[in-house]
């Protein structure tokens, strides 16, 4: 545990000396300051805000993730020299990893948001779940590069491949989602697609934040039954868990990849 | 028989001038022994007046069967209250031309699913006033059938909900000719104003919110204006539904959000004109449906779901000069033709630009996205609005139109913003009070 910490504690160091976790934070913090400051209502902020959280988050988690691991090779092959339990150091590189980018997005979107939530009646409940999914986006896609980088020695093969995970995330699952709701189209398809979307992250992610807004209403009866079915218990806890296996199932495949690697 | 437009007041006022010369006034009070306006009624002759005095008067079933005046005495408006303590059928009969009522508080309409209580229920009248009356908990507020002539003004109209069925109408207009509503203020009915087979009504500046079904209900009614009221927060909005010759002006169309609710279903409507209306925040602002020759302009929708439906059945419409702003989908349809002509629209999307510097882009605009074609096809693809993928598609499709009804285009919209002075979409000409 100790030396999670201490590994946790170096990475969030590592990255605050090295400058670009700034420059993130720098990146989110205007562009939030600039929509509020420009948008007409905040509404359309958090609309747009939403699609660079579904649209970055991915992808600077996973490429600035897998960078980071192939940087930090050499280092590695020294600690794996040291009488150091490989699960703790996979924990600890992780962690040093990827809460620098949560505490980067949170102090970024986070504090021009909260700052003004109470001034226009802005929906509080947006942008907690905003910055909720945004964390939890994070924490998933950064597990995934630490998959990816240990998985494959070749720095632009990794980097391909980690280019690729995010491109079916983002853009191939909607577009098989979308061929399937056109092909099905006289069907009914709401539970279908309820299904589909729990099992992309960022789908998830996206569901979740416009049934924040009123958009339910736009979507009719799919709306009525994705509202009643995220507005319960079970449907919230069914989409938490969903979240949880996103993380837990990337940080433990990359472990078993970590522990039995021959470096 | 032909009669000119100023028939019918040079006779009312003829009318008049003969009552006024023999008319008494009555000045009543409430009274332990109950049906006093009944009595005073039976005793008053023809264009008499009554003034009731401030107190609770409890009667229904009354009926108006001679030209009368029932109005507050000076000093106690909308302090006579009129209950019916949900007994009986309808509070007041009138069954006479020239009854006016002004000044009076109503109550406690019984609910009745046989037949359409009201508080004030006309038939077959004539030259009838109801002004500046408070009618509250009410099945049907004031419902006229087969009159003309009428005036229906000032009236505040507040009905405690229950549902669709086992509520009424604020103001129900049925088979009625030359009847003006105007300034009233009506919630929580079934319909806020419902209008059925008239002919030249005049519905305006009224405000109709928080009904459970429409917020005007309007059918087989030719040539009758709507102008300046404010409909807002109506379970489903507006309808306007079977007719010829409507003019709808000014009117705000607000905040009628749900899955089936519109800011204004039109319904075969043919030949009418919808100007400087304002549509804001609605599911659907305009959802036209058989719509023909109708021309909309200067008409403002900003954050809508949709700005506007148009069904492949609505043909010949001309729609200009309107400001189509921050709506989630501009224009969805369900055909790939499109007989209608758009032109001259701000559309908030719009990215078009503008070398000659006339203020009309050089470039068309499509309205049509591709998602909203999508959507219309399978409603559970709204799942991925925002989605990377969905803005992409539409870009593709903004460059290559494929699906998309090519013939539905702005082929010059505007660069700016089109300047509807919002002061001017509620001044009205004033009409002579009969």
């Amino acid at each position: 545990m100790k030396t999670i910490l201490k590994l946790t504690r170096y990475g969030a160091m590592n990255a605050v000396r090295s400058r670009w976790i700034l420059g993130y934070t720098a990146f989110f913090f205007l562009t939030t300051e600039g929509l509020m400051r420009f948008g007409s209502d905040s509404g359309r902020t958090v609309v747009s805000l939403l699609n660079i959280v579904l649209l970055l988050i991915p992808l600077v988690s996973i490429v600035i993730g897998t960078m980071t691991v192939y940087m930090n090779r050499d280092f590695t092959e020294l600690l794996l020299s040291q009488p150091i339990e490989r699960g703790s150091l996979f924990a600890g590189q992780y962690l040093g990893l990827a809460l620098p980018l949560v505490a980067a997005f949170v102090l970024g979107v986070g504090v021009p948001l909260l700052a003004r939530a109470g001034e226009d009646g802005a929906n509080i409940g947006v942008i907690v779940m905003l910055l909720a999914t945004g964390k939890v986006l994070t924490l998933i896609f950064t597990a995934l590069a630490m998959v990816v980088a240990t998985r494959f020695d070749d720095r632009a093969f990794g980097l391909g491949a980690a280019l690729l995970l995010w491109l079916m995330a983002a853009v191939v699952y909607d577009g098989l989602m979308l061929a399937m709701i056109w092909l099905l189209r006289d069907y009914p398809l709401e539970m279908p697609v309820l299904a589909m979307s729990i099992f992309n992250p960022i789908d998830l992610a996206r569901t979740l934040v416009m049934l924040k807004f009123d958009v339910a209403a736009l979507m009719g009866y799919t709306g009525a039954v994705f509202e009643k079915f995220f507005g319960t218990a079970l449907g919230m806890s069914l989409a938490a868990s969903a979240l949880v296996f996103w993380l837990c199932l990337p940080f433990w495949a990359g472990k078993i990849v970590f522990e039995k690697k021959d470096f | 028989m032909h009669f000119s437009r100023h028939t019918a007041p040079t006779l009312l006022l003829l009318a008049l001038a003969y009552a006024t010369a023999f008319a008494k006034t009555h000045e009543i009070s409430p009274s332990a022994k109950g049906g006093v306006i009944a009595r005073a009624i039976a005793s008053a002759s023809t264009g008499d007046t009554l003034r009731l005095r401030a107190g609770v008067y409890k009667e229904h079933d009354i009926v108006v069967g001679k030209p009368l005046h029932i109005l507050a005495a000076r000093g106690d408006e909308l302090r006579v209250i009129i209950d019916a303590e949900l007994r009986g059928s309808s509070m007041v009969f009138v069954r006479a031309n020239g009854v006016t009522m002004r000044g009076l508080a109503l109550r406690n309409v019984p609910i009745s699913y046989m037949n359409d209580n009201a508080a004030i229920r006309v038939e077959g009248a004539q030259n009838g006033v109801f002004e500046n009356l408070r009618i509250d908990n009410a099945l049907f507020g004031i419902y006229l059938a087969t009159s003309a002539n009428c005036r229906i003004a000032g009236n505040v109209l507040r009905a405690t909900k229950g549902n669709e069925s086992s509520s009424g109408n604020g103001i129900h207009l049925w088979k009625c000719d030359n009847i003006t509503v105007e300034g009233n203020d009506v919630q929580g009915h079934r319909d806020g104003i419902y209008l059925e087979f008239n002919r030249r009504a005049l519905v305006r500046r009224n405000t109709s919110q928080g009904n459970m079904r429409y917020g005007l209900h309007f059918m087989f009614s030719d040539s009758c204006a709507y102008e300046s009221n404010t409909f807002r927060q109506n379970g489903s909005g507006v309808a306007v539904m079977y007719s010829r010759f409507v003019r709808m002006t000014g009117n705000k169309f607000e905040q009628n959000w749900g899955a089936a609710a519109y800011g204004v279903l039109f319904k075969d409507i043919t030949d009418s004109y919808m100007a400087e209306n304002r549509f804001f925040k609605n599911t659907t602002g305009l959802y036209a449906e058989g719509v023909n020759r109708t021309i909309i302009e200067r008409n403002e929708f900003v954050n809508n779901g949709w700005a506007m439906k148009i069904f492949g059945s609505a043909t010949d419409n001309i729609v200009r000069f309107n400001n189509i702003i921050g709506n989630s989908f501009d224009v969805a349809t369900n055909s790939f033709d499109n007989e209608n002509q758009f032109i001259h629209n701000y559309w908030s999307r719009y990215e078009g630009y503008d070398l000659d510097r006339n203020g009309i882009g050089d470039v068309p605009f499509h309205p049509v996205r591709l998602f909203s074609v999508l959507v219309e096809q399978q409603q559970s693809s709204l799942v991925l609005m925002h989605s990377l993928l969905v803005t992409m598609l539409d870009v593709a499709e903004r460059v290559i139109p494929s699906l998309t009804p090519e013939t539905l285009v702005d082929a010059a919209p505007m660069m700016k913003r089109i300047d509807i002075v919002p002061e001017k979409l509620f001044i009205t000409k004033q009409n002579h009070q009969p």
